[in-house]
């Protein structure tokens, strides 16, 4: 056994009696450690710690700002989708009462012209039955005065005369047909 | 219990049982080692327990110079796991206790702290060195005296000197005739025996646990003979479990240490203590 360690061991005896060596050696081991890591690695990762929670906040803020504006765009469309919808139903509407209109006004106008049609008709009927009724009168009369002329044997030149017997006549005539209907 | 130096390790020699020779139980002894290079007579030697400390601060420092020399934004694996355990101390510890405005100035030292610590644990299974630097009483003596200059002086700076002892030994006027007293063991508790025990909690713990690794270590080998070779099964068994358990405690005692230390903080920068 050396004698060294017989030494060493008297005098450590105790072992809670700290060497006075190894406090200094330690405080220079803690120091060392402590010196590098307060001055220079933990300041380090401090900023990068930093840095990477605004870039993951700013991240965050960016992702935010992305879906506001994609909800604002999306409301814009739907909004927009609404107001066509309702364009076009305004427009389906119109077209409807146009239509209607439409169909009414030629309705109106059809009618119109059926109604000008039957007058200009009637209007055509009335007339050649007049034209028709004073030819026939005339022809009548002229018949009836030469026949009676040609009865009696006498003219009935008389104007008057002549006008007064054919109207007589006629509404002889007429009387009966009134009678007989 | 004195240390006999006359015993040495089993390893050294190759003694085992039914040999005739007695037991090489571990003691204070394996506590001592022969100066690496200068005098063991004289304060100026430089021996294992010295290297494998300075060695531990290497290996921290090269750790976190490594990890933290140019951290990067998106971090690496290496970033990754350093700022797992800054991250840790930081928020697990320090601002759990001191809070997180007041405590970010202590976030260097507790971290510092807590790693030298673990490191010099850690050396307690570490092949070869094999030996837990904190079972040393200096080491943690001399981080527990830093921790308790640190609270003295922030004491005094935040209440002043009346301040101070009104703290210190926890001055109630509503404790009533019990007051002295209860001031006087306040005292001693607070400025006497708190570094103490701040340290040897330390120190025993790694103590205790490296004698009994090498209690079960010196074990197997001194009984692999004849019959003792079952014993000896059941002895390096228990030194494998006991080794993971160290591992443990050794993790768990470095969280005890800054735990207390950033308690004290708190307490020194606590309005009423």
């Amino acid at each position: 056994m050396s004698p060294l360690l017989t030494i060493a061991a008297e005098e450590m005896e105790n072992p809670l009696v700290p060497p006075i060596p190894e406090l200094v050696i330690g405080l220079i081991a803690f120091v060392i450690v402590f010196g590098f890591l307060a001055k220079k690695l933990l300041p380090n990762i401090n900023k990068v710690l930093d840095e990477r929670r605004e870039a993951i906040e700013g991240g965050i803020e960016k992702a935010e700002a992305a879906q506001t504006e994609a909800q604002s765009v999306l409301e814009q469309y739907k909004a927009q989708l609404a107001e066509a919808r309702h364009e076009a139903a305004r427009l389906r509407q119109e077209a409807q009462e146009q239509g209607a209109t439409l169909i009414a006004e030629m309705r109106a106008e059809g009618q119109r012209q059926r109604e000008e049609i039957v007058a200009a008709g009637h209007a055509q009927i009335e007339a050649d039955r007049k034209a028709a009724s004073s030819a026939l009168r005339q022809d009548v009369g002229k018949l009836a005065t030469d026949l009676a002329g040609k009865l009696v044997g006498e003219s009935l030149e008389d104007h008057a005369r002549q006008s007064r017997v054919i109207d007589r006549f006629l509404d002889d005539l007429e009387e009966k047909a009134e009678a007989a209907r | 219990m004195s240390a006999d130096p006359t015993q040495v390790l089993a390893f050294e020699t190759d003694c085992h049982i039914f040999d005739g020779c007695g037991f090489p139980s571990p003691g204070l002894h394996s506590f001592l080692f022969e100066p690496i290079w200068g005098d063991g007579d004289s304060n100026v030697y430089f021996n294992k327990t010295m290297l494998l400390a300075l060695l531990g601060s290497i290996i921290i420092v090269g750790f976190f110079w490594a990890a933290f020399r140019k951290p990067q934004v998106v971090p690496g694996k290496l970033q990754m796991v350093a700022e797992a355990g800054y991250d840790f101390i930081r928020r697990g510890v320090v601002y759990e206790t001191i809070g997180k405005k007041e405590g970010e100035k202590y976030v260097p030292l507790v971290v510092s702290l807590f790693f030298f610590v673990w490191m010099m644990n850690l050396w307690s299974i570490v092949p070869i060195a094999q030996f837990p630097v904190t079972s040393i009483i200096s080491y943690p003596l001399v981080l527990a005296l830093i921790v308790y200059v640190l609270w003295v002086s922030l004491t005094f700076k935040r209440h002043g000197f009346v301040g101070f002892f009104k703290n210190v030994t926890g001055y109630d006027k509503s404790l009533g005739p019990v007051l002295p007293l209860a001031m006087l063991i306040e005292f001693f508790s607070n400025i006497l025996i708190r570094p103490f025990t701040h340290a040897v909690r330390l120190f025993a713990n790694m103590f205790a646990g490296h004698t009994l690794l090498l209690l079960f270590t010196i074990a197997s080998w001194y009984l692999l003979n004849g019959i003792g070779i079952a014993y000896a099964g059941v002895s390096f068994i228990m030194t494998v479990v006991m080794t993971a358990f160290e591992l443990f405690i050794q993790a768990l005692q470095a969280y005890v240490f800054v735990l207390l230390t950033c308690t004290y903080i708190q307490g020194a920068l606590a309005e009423h203590h």
